[in-house]
């Protein structure tokens, strides 16, 4: 039907803009990127989940079309992954911040984001600190933060 | 455990519970976030290159119009005549025996009021750094200077080899650049990092150091200074831009007519002789070839080793250029034959079945069947009727046919194959002197050097994107790499975001030296330094300074919303196919289609093969979501552009389509470069152009639109002016600084009132 229809267009585009050989495959480690930019927010668990149903058996490092399409259809029709609400986010970051200073220091946002929850790499570190930090106060006042990301975004 | 001490661990356990959660939850939105970062900066950078390449077609488009001109046109009356004959003689070329030599520099005098950077020869290593110092103090070097420098310049390359073969015992290392286009800033950045040229430190430029960039002329002048003062370890390498017909059209020849008011025409035809002798390729230690495009599955690098490459003046004709000795002869030859006078176009490549050479009419048997052709009598100025020449054409194409047969009949083998233009000028050359033609062959192999990209499948198919040279495949690389016993070949031409990229197994190397190409913070630079056993190390930049205050976030969303400008300028610029597009998809006249109908109409009408769906947000802004208003949508393209609503909107659109082909156009016509066309010359031109490309613009609307450009009302037009006028300036304009490009938002004094059609 029609919505279908209208769904494999839009996953064949953002497939295709990581299909750099143009042969219908994508590079393993773009998948993420992939289906993020379809408007899912995995976690990276989910994802690895992900990856594993769209992979050869013999996995080859390249992800076919022909399997991602219909799994990628499926997660869209079912609205899995769906994306964090802004309050939620903010909600998330006040946990962090019991004390309700409104901010967190530079120290206390990479013990958190290196050693808990799904720890971010070092580079993925250095860019979230490069963006968030104030230089100033060597902080991130996650409320403003959040408020130009948010902005970004649209 | 007490009770007490339980609930404290289970408080504890949920709260280190709930932080591990709420960083969970902050990591997977942050992560989607960089993915949507990614996705857009890839998109961006579709775009750039989408619109770019699809500019290049452009040339190819003008290319099929001055052949339409050239055989099938009739002039229906003088000033379409007058025009062609003007498009089409080179009265650039001054059959000035000084001019062909180059040494009238000395009679240019450098006032003692002049302050900038002075040559003298044989040129010394500190001139070529005060030089560099000079330029990088935004000093520019006197004409006269240029001119010597040139000259000097020309007699060092006509002694190298086309193939220039670099051993790697004599200098320590070896750096490779690729494209600069005029970016004066990333070559000083280059010389800083990585150090001033010496007998130590060798250097391969890899071609396309002139265009788009504001600085070409500084950068060919440090160039050449260097090449001279290190002839055995600085090394150039044609590119595909370099070559006076692409610099019509990219900006070099409007820059050095800029600096160089008095003698930038001079400039600009020695350059014509410079840039035909660059070698065309450099080989290091016979194992890694470096060249500016690629290759094709027939390069014969004997061939290439051994073709007269000046002969190549420009790949975008096959032909060479006029020699002074033979336009004195054909002068000489009598009114029967003038039409020997009226050269092939001089900016034609060459059709394979017209025979390029006009010499062919001396032969006796198409004299003879012109003379009993002609009936009107041929002015003694030597112009040429088009109807006459046409006729003349199909006596030379029949004549040909006779002769052929002719011969077969007599059992001699062909006279010549249908690939090549004319192989008969030999003894026509010997007197000429140098008339003589590159064959069909040697062309292609010089195109396809400076003008291929390598795909990622296998083969080797035509370029038709570049319109030049092809696509080849890592097979077509690996076989050229063992047939020549070499490791690698680095060549440029292609924008990379990250400076470089390898390809075919790491076989290939592309490098681009000019960092922020399409816009600040669009791309690195990069260029590539080879090491013992030639193993190639990259070294990256970018040379703005405004880029490392930027977070990626930042510099994304500049990149982008450039990129989305000039995407809506070329929506724009399709108004008309996008609505016809749109009423297909909208049979019950409802004015209204769908958000994804949308997508596919405009894929339909611009062919630019970009993600539309997920550009969509950026480009459309719907209240009737999630329907679309399509004509309203429309409208509101149109006032972002239009600076002057009262010019029809239809006839704007039709400009801006067209403008890379419009300039080149006013340039050609412009042949003494003075920034000026007169008011009928550009009516013809339109005409004809617009009548060619089938488009539907009323004669009345062309008049009015000439007349309202031409602001201070003297019968001519100003090219740059007019340009602007209308915003269809280049984004080369921008320097660099991603400051938007000045806009004409008051018409100069005088404005003209502004026709209505």
């Amino acid at each position: 039907e029609a919505a279908a229809a209208e769904l494999h267009k839009k996953i064949r585009e953002a497939f295709e803009v990581f299909d750099h050989e143009s042969n219908n495959t994508v590079d393993v480690r773009e998948i993420g990127t992939i289906i993020r930019s379809l408007g899912c927010c995995p976690s990276e668990g989910e994802l690895h989940d992900l990856i594993a149903e769209v992979e050869e058996e013999e996995p080859t490092g390249y992800i076919r079309f022909e399997k991602f399409l219909p799994v990628m259809t499926e997660v869209l029709q079912e609205k899995r992954y769906r994306p964090i609400p802004e309050d939620v986010l903010l909600r998330a970051f006040e946990v962090l911040d019991p004390a309700k200073h409104g901010f967190l220091t530079k120290d206390e946002l990479i013990k958190y984001m290196t050693e808990e929850g799904e720890p971010f790499s070092q580079e993925e570190m250095e860019e979230m600190l490069s963006a968030a930090i104030d230089p100033e106060s060597n902080s991130i006042h996650y409320k403003d933060y959040i408020t130009m990301m948010v902005v970004d975004e649209n | 455990m007490g009770s007490g001490t339980s609930a404290q661990h289970h408080f504890a356990f949920q709260n280190a519970e709930k932080a591990f959660k709420a960083a969970a939850l902050i990591q997977r939105w942050y992560r989607r976030y960089m993915a949507r970062l990614e996705t857009r900066r890839r998109c961006t950078w579709g775009i750039f290159q989408s619109i770019e390449y699809s500019g290049q077609q452009d040339q190819v488009k003008l290319h099929d119009f001055f052949s339409y001109l050239m055989d099938h046109f009739v002039p229906s009356s003088h000033i379409e005549r007058d025009l062609l004959n003007r498009m089409f003689t080179e009265d650039r070329f001054l059959p000035d025996s000084e001019m062909e030599n180059g040494s009238d520099y000395e009679s240019i005098e450098v006032p003692d009021c002049y302050t900038g950077p002075r040559l003298s020869f044989p040129l010394l290593p500190d001139h070529a750094t005060a030089l560099v110092e000079a330029f990088r103090l935004k000093q520019q070097l006197h004409a006269r200077y240029v001119l010597n420098l040139l000259y000097e310049t020309k007699k060092h390359l006509v002694q190298l080899p086309n193939i220039n073969r670099v051993s790697t015992c004599y200098s320590e290392e070896i750096t490779v650049c690729g494209d600069l286009h005029g970016q004066l800033d990333d070559l000083i950045f280059i010389f800083y990092k990585n150090g001033l040229p010496s007998p130590e430190r060798a250097y391969v430029f890899n071609g396309d150091f002139v265009d788009r960039g504001k600085d070409s002329i500084e950068i060919l002048m440090i160039l050449f200074t260097f090449m001279l003062v290190y002839p055995k370890e600085f090394h150039l390498n044609r590119g595909n831009h370099e070559d006076h017909m692409v610099n019509l059209r990219y900006g070099f020849t409007k820059e050095v007519m800029h600096k160089y008011k008095t003698h930038g025409k001079k400039i600009l035809r020695r350059l014509q002789d410079v840039f035909c002798w660059l070698p065309l390729a450099t080989l290091v230690d016979e194992k890694v070839l470096i060249l500016h495009g690629g290759v094709s599955d027939r390069t014969d690098l004997e061939l290439l080793d051994k073709l007269d490459r000046s002969k190549i003046v420009s790949t975008l004709r096959c032909k060479t250029r006029k020699e002074s000795g033979k336009q004195a002869e054909m002068k000489r030859k009598t009114d029967e034959t003038n039409s020997a006078e009226r050269p092939t176009p001089w900016f034609l490549p060459q059709s394979r079945s017209l025979p390029a050479s006009p010499l062919r009419l001396s032969s006796d048997k198409a004299h003879k069947a012109h003379k009993t052709g002609r009936s009107s009598s041929i002015p003694c100025t030597g112009r040429l009727e088009r109807k006459e020449l046409s006729r003349q054409v199909q006596a030379r194409r029949s004549v040909d046919l006779e002769l052929e047969r002719c011969q077969e009949q007599a059992g001699f083998p062909g006279i010549r194959e249908k690939e090549e233009p004319s192989p008969h000028t030999s003894e026509t050359s010997h007197e000429a002197g140098e008339m003589r033609q590159p064959t069909w062959e040697e062309w292609k192999q010089v195109m396809d050097i400076l003008w291929s990209d390598p795909m990622a499948q296998d083969g080797c198919k035509a370029n038709t994107v570049r319109g030049g040279g092809c696509y080849f495949g890592p097979d077509v690389t690996e076989r050229l790499l063992q047939k020549y016993h070499l490791q690698l070949l680095i060549r440029s031409h292609e924008c990379k975001p990250e400076g470089y990229e390898f390809c075919h197994n790491r076989k290939v190397l592309t490098v681009f030296s000019a960092s922020n190409y399409y816009e600040v913070g669009s791309n690195r630079g990069a260029y590539v330094k080879l090491g013992p056993a030639l193993s190639p190390h990259i070294v990256q930049y970018q040379a703005n300074k405004a880029t490392h205050t930027l977070t990626m976030r930042q510099r994304i969303s500049r990149v982008e919303g450039s990129a989305l400008r000039a995407l809506r300028e070329k929506l724009f610029a399709h108004s008309s196919d996008l609505l016809g597009e749109f009423k297909k998809l909208d049979a019950d006249e409802t004015g209204l289609i769908s958000l994804d109908d949308w997508a596919e109409a405009v894929e339909a009408a611009l062919h630019l093969g970009l993600p539309w769906r997920m550009l969509r947000s950026q480009l459309v802004n719907s209240s009737t979501a999630p329907m679309l208003e399509y004509k309203s949508w429309l409208e509101d393209l149109a006032k972002e552009q239009l600076s002057r609503e009262n010019i029809q909107s239809s006839l704007l659109e039709t400009l801006y389509r067209n403008r890379s082909n419009l300039e080149t156009i006013f340039r050609i016509i412009d042949s003494d470069h003075s920034g000026f066309i007169s008011l009928d010359e550009f009516r013809q031109t339109w005409k004809l152009f617009s009548y060619h490309m089938n488009m539907d613009v009323p004669d009345d609307c062309i008049c009015d639109l000439a007349r309202s450009i031409d602001f201070n009302k003297d019968g001519r037009i100003d090219i740059n002016e007019f340009l602007e006028a209308f915003r269809l300036v280049e984004q080369s304009c921008s320097e660099g600084d991603g400051s938007g490009c000045p806009q004409a938002e008051d018409t100069p004094d005088g404005g003209g009132s502004p026709g209505t059609c």
